[in-house]
């Protein structure tokens, strides 16, 4: 209160007794006249775009619905699409956690098998990848047996010890396994298992040495540490960029075409285009359908970044909340990414 | 059967061929509090976290409550544990650190919980009764259901405490407890170890603060260079030091205590014009 009664010399007004003290600011914004220009522009862009889809014959709106609700195109979505997108992706995030947590154990075998694992599979094309696994039942004719189920090199054995048979429980069809829709979920599963290993491994390196010793002095094994305390952390480096890849996911699973699967949404949508030589309305109705596929995905996933941010969203008055607010801005980075 | 319950021998640690620790031999009796001083560099730090096995030790052996930290003697010869364990030989053990290491995803009072929920068994109801007494007891009874992040560095610190704690360790280490606080905030986590230093707890702490270690500490154990220097009653070795090194290390933290007093009477003078 002492300061008020012993203004800085040379202030404009200090000292003087009844004159008045700078009170609130109330000056003129600065002016942006290019922003004006910008909204003028995209105005008459919007405009256009507007007129273009509703007085476009070509887009046939009627016929677009009317594809968007056939029953092969409905089966299609649901097997192709969806149960593909689901599947390959618990497939490649519990593979992808289980080849980061490998690749960051103390054993050198493990983490070059996980090394190995992710070169091979990110350096080939996903679109490739799916035309192997259909073509993948070569290597086990039915001829021989199929693909055999037993005891490993049951048959040499066998042989050794003067055994009939092959020492095996079961055999399966080969062809028939790899070229189906579980092949195509195979394939797009240890394709998505590379990249997610990436992710996982980065979540996991994200969260500070200090919290497995603290578990650890709490008497945690190394397993339970990893369950209880470090994984729960990553997850919130690693959601928002799952997130992004299940709808990248999603799309891909139009590649299942490759090995081949016709019951997909955009083959099918595309056979009756072709049928009907309407092309177009055909592909904005499988357009239509990812775009609503992919903002579904988009509400799980700002639920799933909520739960996994539990405790780092708060206000925090000390030392980490620096680094919590930089978490925070990366995990919504993340976030928009997938907008 | 008197035998100490911390028997350290000849212990040993190098990192990468950098030789930390060399050869410190520590008796810590039951209901003792031992503060280890020195500079830094001197291997205090790594010998507290030697005695709960967050480093390995190349040399020596660390008793902890009679028992052989780390292995197991067969005919002479020693068997390395394994991960389970080890962790289980860690749980007699409660174990502080400078930066706190709450688990920011879980409340204060989860935390707590976490250890005797997950680690001894405990049930749901057990564990929550016990958290609540003991956030009580470091008196943070009104913070159980806040996120580490919205507390202080002193009351995350206390929360820490009350963790260890919950484990009803025979034996608490304290790894420069108060070195990352705000100054106005290191007495609040000082006085809930002093508190637990007069209920007879074991305690061993890493610390620059000599008002603690002549108040409260049982015995001064000063560390320069990987060996034990000095070490006695507080007030021999604070107050008459015998070693030239733990002279000139007392007289560069006083000196440095009464600059930072002189620059926080200034800073106080400051803010009441």
């Amino acid at each position: 209160m002492s300061s008020t009664s012993t203004p800085a010399p040379g202030f404009p007004g200090a000292g003087a007794h009844g004159e008045e003290r700078p009170g609130k600011i109330d000056a003129v914004p600065v002016r942006h006249p290019w922003r004006v220009v910008a909204v003028v522009v995209i105005a008459i862009f919007v405009a256009q775009l507007v007129r273009l889809l509703l007085t476009n014959e070509a887009w046939n709106w009627k016929l677009v619905f009317a594809i968007m609700f056939q029953a092969p195109v409905l089966e299609g979505l649901l097997l192709g699409t969806i149960v593909g997108t689901i599947f390959a992706m618990i497939l490649g995030v519990g593979l992808g956690v289980l080849f980061a947590v490998m690749r960051l154990s103390d054993n050198p075998v493990l983490s070059r098998v996980a090394w190995f694992f992710t070169w091979f599979f990110r350096a080939i094309p996903r679109y490739v990848l799916l035309f192997i696994m259909g073509t993948l039942g070569i290597l086990f004719p039915l001829s021989s047996g199929g693909l055999t189920v037993g005891v490993p090199f049951g048959d040499l054995i066998a042989k050794l010890f003067g055994l009939h048979g092959d020492l095996s429980f079961f055999n399966l069809d080969a062809n028939q396994l790899f070229s189906s829709l579980l092949g195509g979920i195979i394939g797009l599963g240890i394709s998505e298992a590379a990249y997610m290993a990436e992710i996982a491994r980065a979540g996991i390196l994200s969260v500070d040495p200090g919290q497995r010793e603290a578990a650890s002095a709490l008497g945690m094994s190394n397993a339970m540490a990893m369950r209880r305390v470090v994984l729960p952390q990553a997850m919130r480096v690693i959601v928002p960029p799952t997130g992004n890849e299940t709808i990248a996911m999603v799309k891909d699973t139009s590649l299942l075409l490759a090995v081949p699967v016709n019951s997909e949404l955009f083959f099918q949508v595309r056979a009756i285009g072709a049928r009907l030589f309407q092309v177009f309305p055909a592909a904005v109705a499988a357009s239509l359908w990812y775009l609503i596929i992919c903002s579904l995905l988009m509400i799980v996933q700002v639920q799933l970044e909520k739960k996994f941010g539990k405790g780092f969203g708060q206000k925090a008055p000390s030392p980490n909340a620096y680094k919590a607010a930089m978490l925070r801005l990366r995990g919504g980075g993340g976030g928009m990414g997938g907008v | 059967m008197n035998q100490p319950l911390v028997h350290a021998v000849n212990v040993h640690k190098d990192f990468h061929g950098n030789e930390v620790l060399k050869g410190i031999d520590l008796d810590v009796e039951s209901g003792e509090v031992v503060c280890l001083l020195g500079p830094s560099g001197s291997g205090k730090t790594t010998f507290l976290r030697c005695i709960n096995q967050l480093e390995t030790i190349q040399g020596g052996r660390i008793w902890v409550d009679g028992e052989l930290a780390g292995y197991v003697e067969k005919k002479g010869k020693l068997y390395r544990l394994n991960d389970k364990q080890i962790a289980h030989q860690r749980r007699e053990i409660g174990m502080v650190f400078q930066r706190f290491n709450l688990f920011p995803h879980m409340t204060a009072k989860e935390n707590v919980m976490e250890g005797p929920v997950k680690v001894k068994g405990l049930s749901k109801g057990d564990a929550a009764k016990r958290a609540d007494e003991l956030l009580a007891r470091v008196g943070l009874e009104d913070r159980a259901g806040h996120y580490p992040a919205q507390l202080s560095g002193g009351q995350q610190q206390r929360v820490a405490i009350a963790r260890a704690l919950a484990m009803q360790p025979k034996l608490m280490l304290f790894d420069e407890p108060t070195s990352a606080l705000d100054p106005e905030l290191v007495g609040e986590v000082l006085t809930v170890m002093k508190e637990l230093a007069e209920q007879g707890m074991t305690m061993i702490v890493v610390t620059h603060e000599m008002g603690f270690a002549r108040e409260v500490a049982d015995r001064v154990v000063f560390m320069d260079g990987g060996v034990v220097v000095e070490q006695g009653p507080p007030a021999q070795v604070i107050d008459n030091p015998q070693h030239e090194r733990t002279q000139s290390f007392l007289s560069r933290i006083r000196t440095e205590n009464e600059e930072y007093a002189e620059a926080l009477a200034i800073r106080t003078a400051a803010e009441a014009l």
